[in-house]
Order: structure tokens, then sequence, then C-alpha cells
């Protein structure tokens, strides 16, 4: 699998005639079971181009592609997990979990089957008959990987999704995404602001300017796994990281 | 007495909620025996003997209990015309911005009418009989259901239908599996609002001259034999009815809808 983003650029109407640059001449190669973070400041277009990759919108000029297959509408090898998790109150953890293989008519028998492997996955047993509400922020936003994860997509689009998060959460979900990475090897696109947690997720970062977004550097982070956030090299590749983000060229546009 | 009662808060809570109703029949009995005329204020014995007995013929015009299922029936028909249309419509509206643009502007203008108003056409158009009645109970409930689906279909979240597609469905499958259950309590809401409003709705529409069953032409017709008691007592049977059906909404939204408080 390589998923690729060639020359993207996205404006937006305002005001009618008026239009602004929110994305200029994104060029990113992604590679199969790769962890890619996108960072970059608030407003810089970042959650844009993920959903112009999830194919929820268009970009003005330029393509996405993923096996040389152009994307402008959702796609069964992309699964994408929102900030706000998106589960549907209405329904339990394993119905959500299982709803995307119900929607392709999946039988209830196997159903069953893939919602209790999931469920394990999440490290959620016990709770699959519980409804959303019944469940922590954190636990939420496990059963939106695992429901993204069911249906077996190839690349997983996460938009900032330990952003709601508590940091003791956000520490702990990040440990868990990167052992399901593992076991999984899925691709995955990670949007984020936190330099902590690109650092600490990353094969490589891509760090936007801010609006009009466009590429300023991609970085790849040579440490070993599992990572050690508190130890002299996680530091050094963290300063490295906030120095970049404040030089001229990835400051200004 | 006074301190000890109220040093209870729930004791209190229920003498303040009794202490009305009890003014009022105490009131209306002192003053019924003041009055001493009963085609003005009938003594509340002979409104309990009609409420009693309410299988007993009235006046020739079938029993209080017959008189109330007719019009519970029609009611029922009205209103289960009235959601027929007034969903899918406002989901057509609330999905559809061409939709929304090509009703809009005729239901802001039909939506202040009050449905009553509309009972002069509804005889001259379909003569008196259920359609009439339908007509005109439709209309009373039609708006508050369109108005509540629209919002209800607003209402549901963007991440959730984008999540949807995401995951494969089609524009079927979102309708659904993700507007329509998004959109249940609110449209849940504009069914009971409806239903309210339907059911003043059927009391006058049975007021219309021509009119010879339902509790709405009972006590219009217990007026004309001077029979008071029937009056209040049809009076009374209508808001107990009401608060019934209400309650019966009340119950299913809790039950069923209980994720839209506890989200979030």
């Amino acid at each position: 699998m390589t998923l690729i983003i060639d020359h993207l650029s996205k404006q937006f109407a305002k005001n009618g005639q008026e239009t602004v640059d929110s994305l200029t001449d994104i060029n990113v190669r992604i590679n199969d079971g790769e962890f890619i973070c996108i960072l970059g400041p608030s407003g810089c277009g970042k959650t844009t181009l993920l959903r112009i990759v999830a194919g929820l919108e268009n970009p003005t000029t330029g393509k996405v592609l993923i096996d040389e297959v152009m994307i402008d509408s959702p796609n069964p090898k992309l699964g994408m997990i929102f900030q706000d998790y998106s589960l549907y109150p209405w329904r339990t953890v394993n119905e959500n979990i299982v709803f995307g293989l119900e929607l392709r008519g999946v039988g209830k028998e196997q159903r069953a089957k893939v919602a209790q492997e999931y469920l394990e996955l999440a490290g959620l047993s016990g709770f699959g008959n519980s409804y959303p509400y019944e469940l922590s922020g954190g636990m939420r936003q496990r059963v939106a990987v695992v429901r993204a994860l069911a249906v077996d997509p190839t690349v997983l689009l996460m938009d900032e999704p330990f952003g709601a998060l508590d940091a003791q959460t956000r520490n702990k979900l990040q440990h868990d995404l990167l052992e399901i990475w593992d076991k999984t090897k899925k691709t995955i696109l990670f949007v984020t602001h936190s330099v902590d947690e690109a650092v600490f997720l990353a094969d490589r970062i891509v760090v936007l300017t801010p609006r009009p977004g466009h590429v300023c550097e991609v970085l790849p982070i040579e440490l070993g796994r599992p990572r050690d956030r508190t130890s002299v090299e996680f530091a050094k590749i963290r300063r490295y990281v906030l120095d970049l983000i404040n030089q001229p060229k990835c400051s200004f546009s | 007495m006074y301190r000890i009662l109220f040093k209870n808060p729930l004791w209190k809570k229920w003498f303040l909620r009794f202490l009305l109703p009890v003014g009022i029949i105490v009131g209306w009995e002192i003053l019924a025996v003041v009055l001493d005329n009963p085609f003005i204020l009938p003594s509340i014995e002979s409104v309990l003997e009609v409420l009693l007995h309410p299988f007993t013929d009235i006046l020739g015009n079938g029993s209080l209990f017959d008189n109330a299922m007719i019009s519970l029936g029609r009611v029922i028909v009205g209103f289960l015309v009235a959601a027929a249309l007034a969903i899918p419509l406002g989901i057509g509206m609330g999905r559809s911005e061409s939709v929304f643009e090509l009703f809009d502007s005729v239901m802001q203008l039909l939506r202040p009418i009050p449905p009553l108003a509309w009972v002069p056409l509804a005889l001259a158009w379909f003569k008196i009989g259920l359609v009439s009645m339908v007509f005109i109970i439709g209309l009373g409930a039609f708006f508050p259901i369109l108005l509540n689906t629209l919002d209800g279909v607003k209402g549901v979240k963007k991440t959730w239908v984008e999540a949807a597609e995401i995951l494969g469905a089609r524009e079927r499958q979102v309708l659904s599996q993700v507007i329509l259950p998004g959109a249940a309590p609110t449209i849940w809401t504009g069914m009971r609002v409806g239903f309210g409003i339907a059911w003043m709705c059927v009391v006058a529409a049975e007021m219309m001259p021509g009119t010879n069953s339902g509790i709405g032409y009972l006590i219009m017709s217990s007026y004309n034999w001077g029979q008071v008691q029937v009056i209040i007592a049809g009076i009374i049977v209508i808001g107990l009815i009401g608060i019934v059906i209400d309650y019966g909404f009340k119950f299913v939204d809790q039950r069923s809808f209980k994720w839209r408080e506890l989200e979030r």
C-alpha cells in the first residue's frame, strides 16, 4: 500500500467572492505500515487535509492516491476516528463496534464474534452491552478506534483523537494505540497539535506551517520503541521540533 | 401544626400541591349550595354521578365512554395522517436544501393559521364527517411534528453521518441508521406536542354543526338540554384523557431516549 498526497491545495470561499487559502501544495508519500503524525498549530488546515484524504472533502487542486486510485469519496481502505468519538449513543458498545459490518450485510453470528474479538483488543471485555454514555472519554475513544478497525481498513486516519482527554488517559491511549498498531500492522495518519504526542508516536512527523498550511519539514523520528518520554534522547528530539516550529520557515508562510 | 407540617419538605410539597384542588372543590360545593341553580353550577355529587356511570346512555347520545372512544379514534386517525406526511417532509427539508427552499415559504405562511379557522372551508370541501375532522385534527398535529422533525434532523451530529459514510453507508442507510435514530427523540417530542393539539382540535371539531357523536358533541348537546353536570363531567374526561396520553408519550420518551439526556 502507498498513500500519496500530490500537489494538494484547498481554498475556501468566504463571503461569496473572496477565497481563503487553507492548504497550499502539500506533497507527502506514506508507505505501508508507517505511523505518520501531521503536526501543526490550530487553524493550519491539518484537519481539512485529513478530511480530504478520507474523501469527505475535495481538494481545490491536486489529488490523493491510494494504490494509484484517486480518492474523491469515502473508500473502504480508509478508516477514520474523530476527536468527538462520534459513537452512536442509541447503540450499545458491541452494536457500535460492528456497525460497519452491519452496513455491509454481515450476518448476526459473525458480527457477535467480531464484536467479542475487538472488544478484547480495546481492553473493554465486559462492557459490550453498555451504552457509550456509561463509559469514560478514554473508553469511548477505544470503542471508536476498534469500530474503525472492525471493517479492516488499510489506513487509519485519526483527527486529534486524544485531544479531549486528560494527560494521564491520553498517555495510556497513545501507548495502547502503538500496541494495536503493532498487532494489526495498519498504516496510521494521525493529526495532532501536540509536539510531545507526535514525537512519542510517529515514524515521521509532517510539520505544517500556520494558515495557509504547507509542509515545512518532514522529520523522521529515529528513536527505538518503546519510547521513554523522560529519556534524554526524547527530550532532545522534542526540543528540536519545538525549535523547528518557531523558526521563520515553519512559523510564517 | 403549621410548623411541623412545613419542617418536612416532602409534606410541604404535597400540602401545597393539594391546597388549590381541595380549595376549588370546597369553594365549588359552597357556591353550588348558595346559588342553588343546577343550570349554572351543579353540585359535585351530580357531576360525580355522571362520571361514575361512564357506560350509561346520556340523553340518547350514547355513553360518556362511547363518545370518548369515538373522539379518540378520530384523533388517532388524524394524528397518524399528519405524522405520515410531516415526518417524511421534515426529513426531506432537513436533509436537502432544495426541498427546504421549495416548501419553507408555504409552511411559514400556513403555520400561524389556527386549525379551527379552517373549519368552514373543511365543511365546504368535505361536508360533515370523518374527512373534515381528520383534516382539522391533522392540521393541528402537522406543524409541531414537522418543525420538530426538521429540528431533529438538523441537530444530528455531522460526524455521526460522516462516520457512517466512511464505514461504507449508502444514503438510504445513513437515513435509516443514523438520521432517523438520531432525530427520533426530537421527532417524538413533536408527536407529543402534536397529539396534544390534535386532542384539542377534535373536541372543537365535534362542535361543528351537523356532528352527532363524540365527546365534543356530547357536551355541546348537553348545553342545549341544560345538563350542566354532563358538560362539566365531559370537560373532566377530556382533561383526564389528555393527561393519560401525554403521560404515555413521556413514558416512552424516558425509556427509549434515555441517551439524549445522558449524552455528555
